[in-house]
């Protein structure tokens, strides 16, 4: 398969940027965030990707999706993010999806008709502290009954609030770092014992601090199987990671565009600041950056999709060069707009703001070049 | 089973029956490049062979016409034999300035007369070719290059001086941009071919920081060159220039991605295992490594399927070479003392250190770094003024 993309993938990625345009511009992201909404996004527009067909992308054919895969998925992606749409998107149709795709039919029958019509929402709660350590999962469920019951806390669980379900990824057996001992559990909301503490984020998304105080779930709620949730989490992971890759290089493009317009507008000394070389190669370098970056994203999504060994390195070279990347964006775009850059009016900091989010989401550049060189073996 | 799958099947059993062993371990030095020629000294039975077989199939230039001495493969099948080549490690059968510079040009511009000529004397490693373009007074502005053509009815007479001439001591012909008018800049230059034992032609090696010398300052004196052999409109040569400099930055920038590029942290892992800050330096280069292999396989499809932007191989040559000086920068710190070994055999003559100096050129030659972001920031980004 060439990387570029297809006749009905150039299709999709047509429809989804004209949508993404008309529907969800920066500026409808400034209204939500203007209004302090609590959620961080429109519901409104969570339905109307569902009657887009964006929602079942991930979802098989036969259970009312479009049964494609993560390299669509990016496509998707990468418009919400240059347009910087405040969607449940990520979390609910890929990486929930993925989760979904991995566990009961009844799971899927319960929570993928709603996903699929922008109903329903999606959370993920994954990470136990500041920085994104899958690995070192530790929060508890003890087996109780015939089901189990969840004790701990999770952070950065961007909808918790707003979610009608929580994928919670805790310990049923072994400790942290085990690879067995780990179970995906789907957890209805407003289930007793949970408490959520709702967070605004320096991008405006609402993400939640949840306590799990004695919750007590039946064995329908795990997602897989009961102790091999390693698997599960894995599949959620490299699809969230993906997706947030591409939806980074939409931000990184989004972040060079607006800028570019900029050098073509903007004069000083007489003349427009595109002009000037020095300025230029700065420019001309991000181009080549960014290009770079999203024909990795490209990659580690046909790599996942296609299911080749490679894929897990590909994934986490993919996260941690677009981090580097859109990072670059958004830092020549604020310090080439110069002063307007600071200022509230002008999108650019918009951008330097959900590059931020998106960075510490799935894991930073830092995380993932480690990961890449033990991949490697070093 | 498809046609594509049954011609990966075909293609692995001719590997494994036609590609010498030896011929599949990675090429150590300079001296393990096949580049055919005249007076081509082959370093083994084996490489004579694997150049042999490849030619009488068509496979030194897979996706050539077959009329030309090239394998008539489609995109499709040339990406299959690229990854089954890569994948078993068998050596490219033929380096030539021929296939990755001439061939394009003469596919694009030549008559069909020049095309059966000269097309299948390449495909088969017979007239290794070399590339006049630069002048002492014409580096990144070439166009204001002065070697010029007289003419004299049925041919030229060519005087002038090309500088950075790779491989003219070894080459059998060259392909030179001579002025053939003088009043106009751009509409005065064309594109010649000549033999290099044509009465005239000296050249005289020249020492790089390396120590070696792989380029040459190459002289013309009173050079006769037939009328027949010009590549395209008298005058127009500058065309053909554009067209095969992109060719040459795609060969530049893709001769990283050709191959395999292996992880150079697992490369190190001693090394990196006691230095957590060069540890951390070569996962990030990893990770740019893997991306810029990515980038090369969407600009590789991009190039066939005759998509993506015309000045793209400009971005790919500034990137490529960038990373590429970047590795061998990293190479020399994690060889230590032992890197900076310029003449034991033990260093294999100072390979390393002489591999990095080299690597010095990438992002000068074949236009430097900042003409390639001259012409991003024109022919890509539409900057103003650039």
């Amino acid at each position: 398969m060439p990387l570029f993309y297809d006749e009905d993938q150039s299709m999709l990625e047509d429809s989804a940027a004209e949508f993404m345009k008309t529907e969800a511009p920066v500026a409808h992201l400034r209204e939500f965030r203007d209004k302090n909404c609590p959620d961080g996004f429109s519901h409104r527009l969570w339905e109307q990707f569902g009657e887009m067909g964006f929602n079942g992308i991930m979802a098989s054919e036969d259970e009312g999706g479009l049964g494609m895969g993560l390299k669509e998925a990016g496509i998707i992606m990468k418009e919400i993010g240059k347009n910087l749409a405040p969607s449940p998107f990520l979390t609910t149709a890929v990486a929930g999806v993925e989760a979904l795709n991995n566990g009961s039919k009844a799971l899927r029958d319960r929570y993928l008709p709603g996903i699929i019509e922008g109903k329903t929402v999606l959370s993920l709660a994954i990470d136990e502290s500041s920085k994104h350590r899958p690995e070192a999962i530790a929060m508890e469920a003890k087996r109780s009954g015939n089901g189990f019951q969840l004790n701990g806390k999770k952070q950065f669980v961007i909808h918790g609030i707003s979610s009608d379900m929580m994928i919670v990824a805790a310990r049923t057996a072994g400790s942290a770092g085990d690879k067995d001992g780990l179970t995906l559990f789907a957890v209805e909301k407003e289930t007793k014992g949970m408490e959520m503490d709702a967070v605004r984020l320096v991008d405006s998304s609402v993400a939640a601090h949840v306590a799990f105080n004695n919750v007590e779930l039946t064995a329908d709620a795990v997602i897989g199987e009961v102790d091999q949730g390693q698997e599960v989490l894995d599949r959620l992971l490299r699809a969230g990671r993906v997706a947030s890759a591409a939806e980074m290089v939409g931000v990184g493009t989004g972040a060079m565009k607006q800028t570019l317009a900029y050098l073509k507008e903007r004069k000083q000394f007489g003349q427009l600041i595109g002009e000037f070389q020095g300025l230029q190669h700065r420019a001309a370098h991000l181009y080549s950056e960014m290009e770079i970056a999203d024909a990795i994203v490209r990659k580690a999504a046909e790599a996942v999709d296609a299911g080749v060994e490679s894929a897990e390195l590909l994934v986490s070279a993919a996260k941690a060069k677009v981090g580097v990347t859109s990072n670059l964006a958004v830092r020549e775009g604020v310090q080439m707009h110069g002063g307007v850059g600071m200022t509230d009016e002008y999108d650019i900091g918009l951008y330097m703001k959900r590059d931020r989010g998106l960075s510490e989401f799935f894991g930073d550049s830092r995380y993932h070049a480690n990961r890449v060189a033990q991949l490697y073996g070093y | 089973m498809s046609d594509l799958e049954t011609f990966r099947k075909e293609t692995i059993a001719w590997l494994e029956e036609n590609c010498p062993a030896e011929m599949r371990k990675p090429a150590k030095s300079e001296s393990d490049v096949c580049w055919g020629g005249r007076n081509f000294q082959f370093q083994s039975d084996a490489q004579k062979q694997w150049l042999e077989v490849n030619a009488a199939r068509g496979w030194t230039v897979p996706d050539w016409p077959t009329e030309y001495g090239g394998g008539g493969l489609n995109p499709a099948e040339t990406k299959i034999l690229k990854q089954e080549m890569t994948r078993m490690g068998c050596r490219i059968p033929l380096s030539s300035f021929g296939i990755w510079m001439l061939g394009p040009a003469l596919l694009q511009f030549g008559t069909e007369e020049q095309k059966l000529h000269y097309l299948p004397q390449i495909a088969r490693g017979e007239i290794r070719w070399c590339q006049g373009y630069s002048e002492p007074g014409s580096g990144s502005d070439l166009v204001s290059l002065q070697t010029f053509g007289e003419d004299k009815g049925d041919h030229w007479v060519v005087n002038g001086q090309k500088v950075w001439t790779s491989y003219a001591d070894k080459a059998d012909w060259i392909f030179c941009l001579v002025r053939t008018d003088k009043e106009d800049k751009y509409r005065g230059i064309s594109f010649l071919l000549f033999d290099m034992e044509s009465e005239g032609v000296t050249t005289k090696p020249i020492k790089l920081i390396s120590g070696n010398s792989p380029f040459c300052e190459t002289f013309f004196d009173d050079v006769k060159v037939p009328k027949d052999q010009i590549v395209g409109q008298l005058n127009r040569g500058w065309d053909v220039a554009k067209y095969l400099l992109g060719h040459e930055r795609e060969m530049i920038s893709g001769g990283g991605i050709s191959n395999e590029m292996p992880s150079i942290g697992a490369a190190f892992n001693e090394i990196v295992a006691l230095d957590p800050i060069m540890r951390a330096e070569m996962a990030a280069f990893d990770v740019d490594t893997l991306a810029f292999k990515a980038m090369g396989e969407l600009f590789m499809d991009e190039l066939k399927a005759k998509k993506g932007h015309p000045a793209q191989p400009n971005m790919m040559k500034y990137a490529g070479t960038e990373l590429n000086k970047r590795r061998h920068e990293l190479v020399m710190a994690a060889g230590g003392s032992e890197s900076l070994e310029w003449e034991s055999e033990a260093s294999n003559k100072g390979a390393k250190a002489r591999n990095w100096l080299r690597t010095k050129a990438n992002s000068i030659e074949g236009g430097t770094s900042e003409v390639m972001l001259n012409v991003i920031s024109k022919r890509i980004l539409e900057l103003p003024g650039a």
